[in-house]
Formats: C-alpha cells, structure tokens, sequence
C-alpha cells in the first residue's frame, strides 16, 4: 500500500510498488493531465510535480512517491479558474494539437518553483526536457516568459539574449 | 416572394418524421443512403465544397426547437484548429453567436463522409459546404419567418438566431419544423458580403485549448469505457517475420492479465492494469521466436537502391522545347531526401467495443469512413455494424500509426466482445511500425542565358508511395499479420496536379521550356505513406535550392531573381512582403558564419502561397544551426482565423526545421534503428529560432485555400539558402545534421 | 604530514614567487594579427583534429556560446578560474599573438604579457607538444572566427590571485620538456603516450593531486577528480571495473558509444568522448593501445547478490532501495531495452558502484546521460526530482550490496548534498 497526496488530497493504492506513477494517476484516479508519450524519460508529456519539482511520472515508481506531494494539472487550476500558467498558455493560443502542453506547463511551473525570474537561456534550458512534435515552441517560449512576468515577445528575448 | 424562399413542404416529409429532433436519430440510415461515395478527397461536384457529395442540408447543419444548434462536419480536429474554424464560418453565416454551436466532427454514425482530413482540404471541401449551408439555412428560416409574419424577408433583421420583424420575433427553434432543413443545397447560396463580416476574418480563441491546458477528457487516450481492460501488441522485429514459436503460459499467468492473443502472426496481451498490460507484453515479447522477413537496404546506398527499382514514370509537364540547343551557363544538381518520421509525439492508441453485433472503435483517424471501411473488410462484418468516431489524438502530421492502431483495436474487441479494449502503442512501436515520409531523389538541371533569364528547365523526381492509407483492408497492419492475412494493395501514384511524389514538382515559375518527369516507384524498401505535405516538402526544398544556385551563378539577387520568373500577382505579393518585412533590402551580414535565405512556394501550385526569409548564424566548430529569425507571409485565401494561420504556419516552420536540421530514419539491414527520441533526434528548446513572423495576406471572399502545409517546403530550402549564403558551401542533402555541415565546412 | 608539507610548500612558493617576481619573463611582441589566409588549408586541418584531442572547447567555451571565446568556470579547490578568450580577436582574444608566444603559453604557461599562467591550463601537459603539433594549433585557432569577449576576473583568495605566486608552484611542480618516446615501445604506443601525457593530458583528471593541486607523478592515471566527479584510475591497481576492459570496449567508450561490461561516458568525460569521435581513429587506437595493457584487469570482486543482500533489511531485497530499483532502473538496466541508446549497463558490472566514493553514482541517477543537441546517442533520464536523498541513500545502499557485494558507502549524505550543489552551481555557469 502506497500512500500519498495528489494535488492536496491524500490518496493510497495496493497497486505494485514498481509501477510507474502515471498509470496511477491517468487510469485509477482518472486524471487526464500527466500523458503517456515514451515512457522513458525522453519527451516530458508525462510531466507532474514531485515536492515542488518536475519529474517523469511515466519513470517514477510508487515506490518513490511514498509519503510525497503529487501536484498534476488539475492542481494548477480549472477551466473556470485557470492557474498563472496555464492562463498564460491559454492567453498566448500556445498549442496545436495540445498534447505535449500539460508536460510545457507542469515544467514551466517547476522551473518557477525553482527559479522565479529566469532568463530567456535558463528558460530555453529547463524546457529542454519537453518535446513538442507540432512545432508549438515559439509559443511555448512566449507563455513561459509571460508566466515569468517577462515581455512575451520574441523580440524581447532575442533582444535580451543579445545583450547578454 | 423571396428569391431564397424554403421548399414548400411536401406531404411525406411531413409524415416521416415526429419534428427537428428526431432528425439527429432518423439521418444515420438516410446518410448512408445519399453517401454511396467510396473514400476519396471529397468536394468535386457542383456543388460548393463537401456539399456536392452530401447535398442535404440537414446532414451539416441541425436546429432543435430548443434552439439547439449541431453543425456536422466530416472531418476532424488535428491539431489545426479546424474545429473552431468550421465553428466561424457556421456562426457567421447563420448569425448566430459561437457558443451557441456544438460542432460534432468525423464520426460514421453520424456526420458526412468527407474522406480524409488531409491536403490542407478541410476550409476548402467542409469550411465552404458548412458556409454554404448555413447560408441557405438561413435564408430558408427567414423566409418561413417572413410567411408567417407576412413580412417580406427583406424586411426582416435576424441577430444571434431571433428573426424580428413588425415588433414580433421568432427564434429559429420555432422556424424550423419537420424536415424543414432536409432539403438538398442549392448551388449558390445568399452569403454576406465579406464587408459585413463580424466572425469570420477574427482571432476568435481556440474553443479546444482551455480544456486541453485544464485535464479535460481531450484525446482517444483519456477515453474510459466501463470495465474497459488494457491492451498491448507485441510486433515482429521486422517486416514479414514469421512467429516460430511463443510461449503464452507465462504472460498468461501474470498479475491482471485476462487474455493472450494469437492469430497467426498477430500477437497481443489484455490485462486489467495499463501496467500490467506492459509488463506481460515484455515477457510475451521475450518469449517469442521469429524468422524470416524482408532484408531492409542499406542505408548509405538508399538513394542508389531507389533509382535501381522499377519505376512508372511519367512526363508531368512537357513545355516549350527542352534542350533545343541553346547556349549559355549549364547548371546541374542533385538532392536527396532520407526516409522521415511523423513522430507524433503521443503513439497511436485506439478504443474498440463489440457490443452485440455492433463494432464501435474510437480512433484518431484522419479518414473515419475509410477506416472503417478497412476495418469492416478486416473482421468480416457489413460496414453498417462498424461504427469509428473520431476522437483527437496527438498530432499526427499525415498517416502515422492511427489506422493500424485503430484496426488492433476493432480486432482485439472481436476477440473479447462484450469488452471495450483500449490499445495502446509503445514509443518504439510508433517509430518502428508508422509508415515513413518516402525517402525521395531529385535531379535537376536548367540553361542560364546571358540575361540570366532561365531557358530550359528539366526536373525528375524518384519516390515511392506517398499514400498507402486504407481503403482496403490490406493496407492495415494488423489486418497484414492474421493468420488469414489480407496482402498490402498495390499502391497507386496520386495523380497531378496535386501530386504525391511529385507533388509540387511542375515549377510554379513561368520557364518557357519545362520538361518534369516523375518516377513513382511502386516498391517500398520500408513502409512509407503520406506525412504533412507529401512530396512538396522535397520537391520545394530542392526547386527553391536550386533557384538560389540559379540565382547565384546569374549573379542576381534571389528574391529579385524568383520575382522575374514569376507572374502569379498572389504570388508576388507573400514574396515582396516576406522580403519587406525581413528588411531583405538593407541586410547587413554581422559576420562570417551570418546568413540568410530566401524561399517561396504555392503549395499544390493551386492551394496557399508562402514566401519565408530566413537568417541564421552557423557554428562552424560544432556543426550547429543557430536559426536567428524567420519571416513567413502567407496568402490562405480568405483567412478565417488569422491566429489560427500563424499558429499552424508558425509551427509548419519549426517543424520542418527539425526535420531539415536533425531528421532520417536510422535502420541496418535487419531492423529499424529509430526507435525512440535518443536514437531520432528532434529540435529541442535551445536550439529552436529566436523569432519567428508570420504575415497573412487576406483575401475576403476569396475561396479558401487552407494552410497546414504551406510552410515545411519553404522552410527547408530557406533553411539551405542560408546555410550556402553563411558559409559558401552547399548541402543538397537532407538533414543538414552537425555532424555532416562539421564535414562538409572541415572539408 | 600533509599539512606541514603544506606550509613547507607555501613558504618556498613565497621565496621563490619573490624570486620570480624580480626575474619575471619578458613580454613577447605583439604583431598585427595574421590573415587567415596566411595559412595552410591541411595545416589547419590538422590543427582543428588536434584542438579536439585537446579538448580545447570543453574548457574554453561556455554552454550556448561562442566557440573558444571563454568564459568557463573551473571550479577548483582554491577557488574558480575562468578560461580566457582564445579567438584571435586582436583585443580581447589571441589576435596579437605570434606564433612564439604561442608555442611559450603552450610549453611555458606563460601569456604573451609573460605573466604566469594557472596549472588549470594544462601547460604541465602541453609542455610534451612536438613542434609541427603547436604550429598546427596556431594556424587553427588563428583561423577560427574572432570573438570580441573580455575575459572575466577569477576567484581567487590572496595570495593565490598573485601571479608571481606561480613562479614557486611552477618551481616545485612544473617538468617542461618534450615528449621522450620509449624506444622499446612500438610507434603506435609512443603516438599514444604522446597524445595521453600531452595534448589529451588525461593525467589532469585522472591523476590525483596534492595538497597543492599539482598531479602526484608517481601515481599516474591512479584517479583523481573532476568537476565533481571521480576521474576513475585507468591504470594500477585502483580501477574500479569489475570486468576486464577489451580493447574494443575501451575503444566504443572513448568514442561514446555504449562499451560492453562498461557503459558510456558520461559527466565531463562526455565531452572527451564526443571530441575523440571526431578525430582520425588512429589516433584512438593509439591510445588504446597505450592505456590498454595497464587496465587489463578486472578489479572488483564479484558479487554475492543474495547473500550480502538479505543481510540489511532496508536495503535488502524487499526493503525501499530494492523497490524503487525495480521501478526505477530495472526496465532499462536489467529487461531488452526498445533502443540501443536506452540499453542499461547490468549494474553488477558498473564501475560506480564500486568505487570508493558513491559520486559518479550519485551524479549518475542526478544528471543521467544525454546525447548533444542534434544527435543520436546514449541516453539516460535525468531523475534529480524523482527522488530524496534517502531514496537515493536507500537504492545506493541496496545496489552496492546487492550489485557489488560491498558495504553501503558511509559518507554518501554529504556527497548527495553537494552533488545537487555541484548541478546548480553548472546551472549557474555564465552562458554566452
Ligand atoms: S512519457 Fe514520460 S518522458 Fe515521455
Ligand atoms: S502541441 Fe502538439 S505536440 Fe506540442
């Protein structure tokens, strides 16, 4: 038996200690956010919060979430009352097919969590984990610096990059 | 009375059906009474648009007495923001405000056969049949409102679906009686004057994205049946391997797993646990022996294996008098283009449910009635108890793994019926088992006069296929491993002047003499099929590569160069704007290792126009692109949604920089290689441009022209344009990866 | 012992920087800096091979930035030294260097001022260059594009960020001198003596170092340290491989593939490796076929997985560590993985598990492995968040029991600390 919370609520399972988080969260709690994309730590679509810091729910075995903070994109907000991320998404149209995005969003979070004024290069590094297939990025840049306060523009972040 | 009047109604109509409503229930039989049309790209009737295979109007657009607005679309929601497009076009037309409208995309139960949702076709075949409907829908409803206010329609004002008039109002629920709207379209419908459009020509938000950034059900992948188990397959290593021998006891054994199928070479577990699924498909995978299959090519030989096949070829455009002996410059290229992933980034997954006799399957599928087509061939079963409702997967980008998973899915509940059964494909089974982006050849060669005007242009192209989507049951990969296969069908080229491997092969530039010849090579060494924008994206590349050299040894400026070849005025315009924009004119190179490139093409030579200037900073020591800006302009036509264009233009171009840059299968002459993201690099984060532009040229009521594939071909050859203006040297060979622009700049 | 040594050390180092500081050497002209085109197509060829055998971009070239401008942080025990601009921009680059001041840094760690350079530039190395060798570099790097970048300051306490200091430590530890070839060794064998001991100066990491960060001569490639990573012994008796190294497996690691019984290059040998694959292979060989003979053994003794398992509870099979191996690690380092670059090394023969020190594991599990930025190659999640330090502690200690049939490492909480330290810190690098 595993326990645990997940976005606050406190949660336990008998499911096998070895089996990696996401299962748990998509097919017994029936939370859609966190996705299935390689399930080896290579894409990011899987992406959740653990403590505060994103990781691949698709790796992370129960065995690792014992006692620990689960945060997915359901605990970022709702339709009706989006999350400073996910309204920055939302605000900058930043998706096409969308399915990498919970994965962009639950990263940018963490990158927040860590580091709340990130440059345009920290930015562009700690997306580096995430993939996106449709060629979102642009957008995905311009709604993680939005999060971050920062102008979204890509002008502003060429100008800044240059002046570095 | 009123020109657009409705149809009187006629008595059996009014006997046949109990009101509005019952239309939703009553269509299903009808539709598949007035759509005897096989898979095909649909819209070529009479007809505008779709309309011309689905004529009746109440097949596109149901109004309930409650007011209820249901427009039905044919095709589906891929990413490109069709849903809320078609969504635009509706409200406008019918004057109603958006979020009145509940759009219900591709499902064979209840929407029209559109075919496939591919070739930037959806604006044009459902955009202009959903705006053409709702067009006459209103002019219908107006005109009974006018019959029972007795009050000429023109006198009437109609706002968010009220007609008003001489102080009383109707709503369209009262309007609309029996079968009022079961009428066949006419062929010119009373549309606005684009001046007075409120809706279409804004960029109304996406109506799918709060969901998806929220956890909504969005994907096929958070569909949850009751008592649905979990399914995963276990494939051959290899094309045409034979299963020799498994051991199914031990997978059966294991925790949660409820069935092991085996049907010839087709071999699968079902467990209640997702996990549990993955765990017993691992040891069914290691307890089975298989032999045989088909010897890949080498790789580094590919492009000589390709020309060495036989070929059907064909003279595409034969203009003027090709090589009559002029004199001047001779130039003379070849380019290559290795095979290419789809790589969605979520694998094909799929839900199926034989539930008495009737078969559901819930796909992401870009052709629902031609899937299920397939699929009713597949597992025996008359088309009419075969149901596939589109629901969204990741984007796709053509025909990735969605049938194929789509038809597991529909032969595993077969095995099981009672049992909804949700297959889901591994990462490595997408990269292995997805049919490729053809691996493509191109030779061209063209004569230079002293006024470097181009004399003669000469221009062959070497592909396989670039459709195999199903169709018949054979195409599906499940249906190609039963025990009773069903064999591949023999491809067929797609024909001129959309093209598939020679899509935009004929120069969208004015040469007095042309001669182009496509060589459609049957044979595929590995499975390929149609990935976003077909041969376009090779046949640009290599044209507008080509025209640079063109350009370069005429000693003219590229942008000025294209202009006196082309005549097309669209045409010019998305090449002077991109250009202007950019700041073509006064460029200044920062340094050496500073570049830019210019390129345009019309995709289709007959759909959107797109010119993309482009600079980048190459990084001689590593090999490394540094994309620094690029500047698109486009011309869709009529531009519905504009953020919809630039979103989808945007994202054309960042993708085709990664396959440009990074992207080629990898494969020895066992076994695919490419089997996740470390072993098929993609653009990542640092390495994606710093800006990215995009302009649209807007053309109100003109046809709408779609956009998904305008922008990788551009890209591509903008891409190597600006590599050969950064460092004096070009590569003709795609991707232009580190390590071979590190080569070729050492050498 | 190591402390009276030490101050013995500082006062000769004072004494002789004095010295030095009344002798310094003089500076060399500068000149105006020379047309690319003054050199030899194959000369620069030839040094652009070499400046990869040098591993010159590692250190001279921060994250994202322009090659050779500098800018990197070499965190040592004293402090942090910062690489210097090494383009030949005429200001703040190489630009007015002639070829003899050159050659004189190379050789004499000397700049062109004639200032003393810090060891963290490898001149106790280069010092072995032939001559056609450092001619071959000048043409290279006075060819590369010109970067205008101003070097930063370095970190230093006094009296360390006094130069002239490095007249005494340059006294003490510093053999300048050529290369000697060992006539009874084979030509290919001396090539890679040459390339080991000079240009690739391997002994930088791989050889530990006194009290004052000079390498021990005398324990050659016996292991040292290396931006926070254990720089393994490649040689006597120390190495850790549990399997005896082939000459093929040594090859694929040098060149970045996955080395049967061994694994991949990973950390700050990632770069090496990632270098070495881009230069003529028989220069590989070569070192190959000096370092081989030396690391024939396999050292660790092999695992009693059950038994010494069972022995703890908390880190035997059923306890934490031995869980969240299963979930964790085992799909990739026990089942077929889908993909050669995810194939996991058993890690009954991994190298980590058995040395002395948990870091290489720690920054293994923190960081995993990733290939560069537009290429294919081997790849291991980063799982820094995945777990806390007593997950981590839980699994290393089940593994070094379970995998190496060894004790759980003691001081493995403060190595997990300033690992994570260590990752934010490479965070923190200057960029561009
Ligand atoms: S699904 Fe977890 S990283 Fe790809
Ligand atoms: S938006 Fe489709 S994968 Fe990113």
């Amino acid at each position: 038996m595993t326990k645990f919370t997940v976005n606050d609520k406190p949660v336990s399972t008998e499911t096998a200690p070895d089996t990696p988080l996401l299962y748990v969260l998509r097919n017994e709690l029936e939370l859609n956010g966190a996705k299935f994309g390689c399930g080896l730590g290579q894409c990011g679509a899987c992406t959740v919060l653990l403590d505060g810091q994103a990781i691949f729910s698709c790796l992370t075995p129960l065995a690792a979430i014992e006692g620990r903070k689960v945060t997915t994109l359901e605990g970022l907000g709702t339709i009706d009352n989006p999350g400073p991320v996910q309204a920055a998404f939302i605000e900058e149209q930043a998706a096409q097919c969308g399915y990498c995005i919970p994965g962009m969003i639950m990263r940018t979070q963490g990158m927040l969590n860590e580091n709340p004024s990130p440059s345009e290069e920290e930015i562009r590094e700690h997306l580096n984990t995430n993939l996106c297939r449709c060629g979102t990025h642009m957008r995905i840049l311009r709604a993680a610096r939005r999060a971050a306060g920062k102008p979204p523009a890509d002008e502003a972040a060429l100008a800044e990059r240059s002046a570095t | 009375m009123n020109a657009f009047a409705g149809p009187s109604m006629s008595r059996r109509s009014l006997l046949s059906a109990g009101g509005a409503l019952v239309l939703a229930f009553s269509l299903s039989p009808r539709l598949a009474e007035a759509q005897k049309t096989e898979a095909k790209v649909s819209g070529t009737g009479k007809l505008p648009g779709s309309l011309s295979d689905t004529p009746y109007l109440d097949a596109w657009i149901r109004i309930g007495e409650d007011d209820s607005i249901a427009v039905f679309t044919g095709k589906a929601e891929l990413g490109q923001g069709i849903k809320t497009a078609l969504i635009q076009v509706a409200a406008e037309q019918l004057d109603v405000d958006l979020k009145r409208i509940v759009l219900h995309t591709a499902d064979t139960g209840e929407t029209p056969n559109e075919g496939y949702t591919a070739a930037s076709h959806s604006m044009s075949e459902s955009g202009t049949a959903i705006m053409n409907a709702a067009a006459q829908v209103r002019a219908i409803l107006v005109a009974r409102a006018a019959e029972q206010l007795g009050m000429p329609a023109t006198q009437l004002t109609v706002e968010n679906g009220v007609v008003s008039g001489g102080g009383k109002t109707l709503s369209y629920g009262k309007l609309v009686g029996p079968d009022v709207l079961h009428v066949k379209a006419r062929p010119h419908s009373p549309l606005k004057d684009p001046k007075q459009n409120t809706i279409i020509g804004k960029s109304v938000p996406r109506v799918d994205i709060p969901g998806k950034l929220t956890g909504a059900v969005a994907y096929v992948q958070d569909l949850r049946l009751p008592g649905m188990v979990h399914a995963r397959v276990v494939r051959p290593p290899v094309y045409g391997a034979q299963l020799t021998r498994v051991d199914t006891a031990k997978a059966e054994g294991m925790p949660g797993v409820v069935k092991v199928v085996r049907d010839g070479n087709y071999l699968a577990v079902l467990a209640k646990g997702e996990y549990q699924a993955i765990r017993a498909m691992n040891a069914l995978d290691a307890s089975a022996s298989w032999s045989g299959g088909i010897a890949l090519p080498k790789k580094d030989e590919i492009y000589a294996v390709l020309k060495g096949l036989p070929s059907h070829d064909t003279v595409i455009q034969d203009k003027g008098q090709v090589g009559a002996g002029r004199g001047g410059t001779a130039v003379k290229a070849a380019y290559h283009r290795p095979y290419q992933l789809h790589g969605s980034i979520g694998p094909s997954c799929a839900v199926g449910h034989l539930d008495g006799d009737q078969l559901t399957v819930w796909s992401h599928t870009q052709g629902a009635y031609p899937d299920r087509d397939a699929i009713a061939e597949m597992v025996g079963m008359p088309q009419d108890k075969v149901r596939v409702i589109h629901m969204e997967g990741a984007g796709c980008y053509g025909h990735n793994g969605a049938d194929d998973a789509a038809a597991d899915a529909a032969l595993l509940a077969t095995k099981i019926p009672g049992t909804p059964v949700r297959v889901q494909w591994m990462r490595e089974q997408e990269h292995r088992w997805e049919p490729y982006g053809s691996a493509m050849v191109v030779e061209a060669s063209a004569t230079l006069d002293g006024s470097g005007k181009i004399t003669d242009w000469v221009y062959d192209v070497w592909s396989t296929p670039h459709t195999t989507r199903p169709g018949p049951a054979g195409s599906l990969l499940a249906a190609n491993l039963i025990a009773k296969p069903f064999q591949a069908p023999y491809p067929d080229p797609i024909p001129q002047p959309a093209g598939g491997g020679d899509r935009n092969a004929v120069p969208g530039y004015d040469f007095p003499n042309s001669r182009v010849t496509k060589h459609f090579i049957a044979q595929m060494p590995l499975r390929a099929s149609a990935m976003r924008s077909l041969g376009a994206y090779m046949n640009v590349f290599s044209l507008e590569s080509f025209m640079d050299e063109l350009a370069l040894a005429a000693k003219i400026d590229p942008v000025e160069f294209r202009l006196q070849n082309l005549t097309d005025p669209r045409g010019r315009d998305v090449i002077n704007l991109a250009a202007e924009k950019f700041g073509w004119k006064d460029w200044q190179r920062k340094g050496p290792g500073h570049g830019r490139g210019f390129a345009y093409a019309r995709y289709k030579n007959l759909a959107v126009y797109c010119a993309i200037a482009l600079e980048m900073e190459v990084e001689r020591e590593a090999g490394h692109v540094r994309i620094l800006r690029a500047v698109a302009a486009t011309d869709s036509g009529e531009a519905v949604n504009p953020d919809g264009i630039r979103n989808q233009t945007e994202g054309g171009i960042v993708q085709s920089a990664s396959w440009t840059l990074y992207e080629e299968v990898d494969y020895s002459t066992q076994e695919i290689l490419s089997r996740d993201w470390a072993s098929y690099p993609i653009l990542r984060f640092p390495a994606v441009p710093g800006a990215v532009e995009v302009h649209i040229v807007d053309r109100p009521g003109e046809p709408f022209l779609g956009t998904g594939e305008g922008s990788q071909g551009p890209t591509a050859a903008a891409i190597a344009n600006s590599f050969a203006d950064a460092t004096g040297k070009r590569i003709r060979d795609l991707p232009l990866s580190p390590e071979k622009i590190r080569r070729t700049l050492e050498a | 012992m190591k402390v009276v040594f030490g101050i013995v050390a500082v006062i000769v180092i004072l004494a002789a920087a004095a010295l030095g500081y009344a002798l310094s050497p003089s500076a060399i002209a500068a000149i105006q800096p020379p047309a690319p085109a003054s050199f030899q197509q194959a000369e620069v060829k030839h040094g652009a091979e070499l400046a990869r055998l040098g591993d010159c971009n590692t250190c001279h070239t921060v994250k994202g930035g322009a090659p050779y401008a500098g800018g990197y942080g070499l965190e040592t025990s004293f402090g942090t030294i910062y690489s210097t601009n090494i383009t030949p921009d005429a200001d703040t680059g190489i630009g007015r260097w002639s070829e003899a001041a050159f050659a004189r840094a190379m050789r004499q760690g000397l700049d062109r001022e004639g200032d003393h350079l810090y060891p963290a530039f490898p001149y106790t190395h280069f010092t072995k260059l032939s001559d056609p060798d450092v001619k071959a570099l000048y043409a290279f790097f006075m060819t590369r594009t010109p970067v205008k970048k101003a070097a930063r300051d370095n970190d230093l306490p006094f009296p360390l960020n006094w130069r002239p200091v490095l007249a005494g430590w340059k006294l003490l530890f510093f053999h300048p001198g050529r290369f000697q070839p060992d006539a009874k060794a084979s030509d290919q064998v001396n090539h890679g003596a040459y390339l080991v001991q000079g240009l690739g100066h391997c002994g930088a990491c791989h050889t530990p170092r006194n009290v004052l960060q000079a390498e021990k001569r005398d324990d050659f490639l016996e292991g040292g340290e290396a931006e926070g990573w254990t720089a393994p012994a490649i040689a006597g008796n120390a190495m850790p491989a549990p399997k005896a190294w082939t000459q093929t497996a040594l090859k694929d690691y040098l060149t970045g593939r996955y080395a049967k019984d061994h694994g991949v290059a990973a950390g700050p040998m990632q770069p090496v490796a990632q270098n070495l694959s881009e230069v003529p292979q028989s220069d590989v060989d070569a070192i190959v076929a000096y370092i081989h003979p030396g690391m024939r053994q396999g050292n660790a003794q092999p695992a009693n997985a059950q038994a010494s398992a069972a022995a703890s509870g908390s880190s035997g099979q059923s306890g934490q560590g031995a869980a969240i191996y299963a979930g964790l690690c085992a799909r990739c380092h026990e089942q077929a993985s889908p993909s050669r670059y995810s194939e996991g090394l058993n890690l009954a023969d991994s190298s980590a598990l058995h040395e002395a020190s948990g870091r290489n594991f720690v920054n293994f599990v923190l960081a995993g492995v990733q290939p560069p930025e537009g290429r294919a190659g081997p790849f291991m999640p980063p799982l820094a968040g995945s777990l806390t330090d007593g997950q981590l502690t839980a699994l290393a200690d089940y593994l070094r029991q379970a995998k190496a049939g060894l004790k759980p490492w003691d001081d493995l909480k403060d190595t997990i600390s300033s690992v994570r330290k260590t990752a934010l810190a490479a965070e923190a690098q200057p960029q561009s």
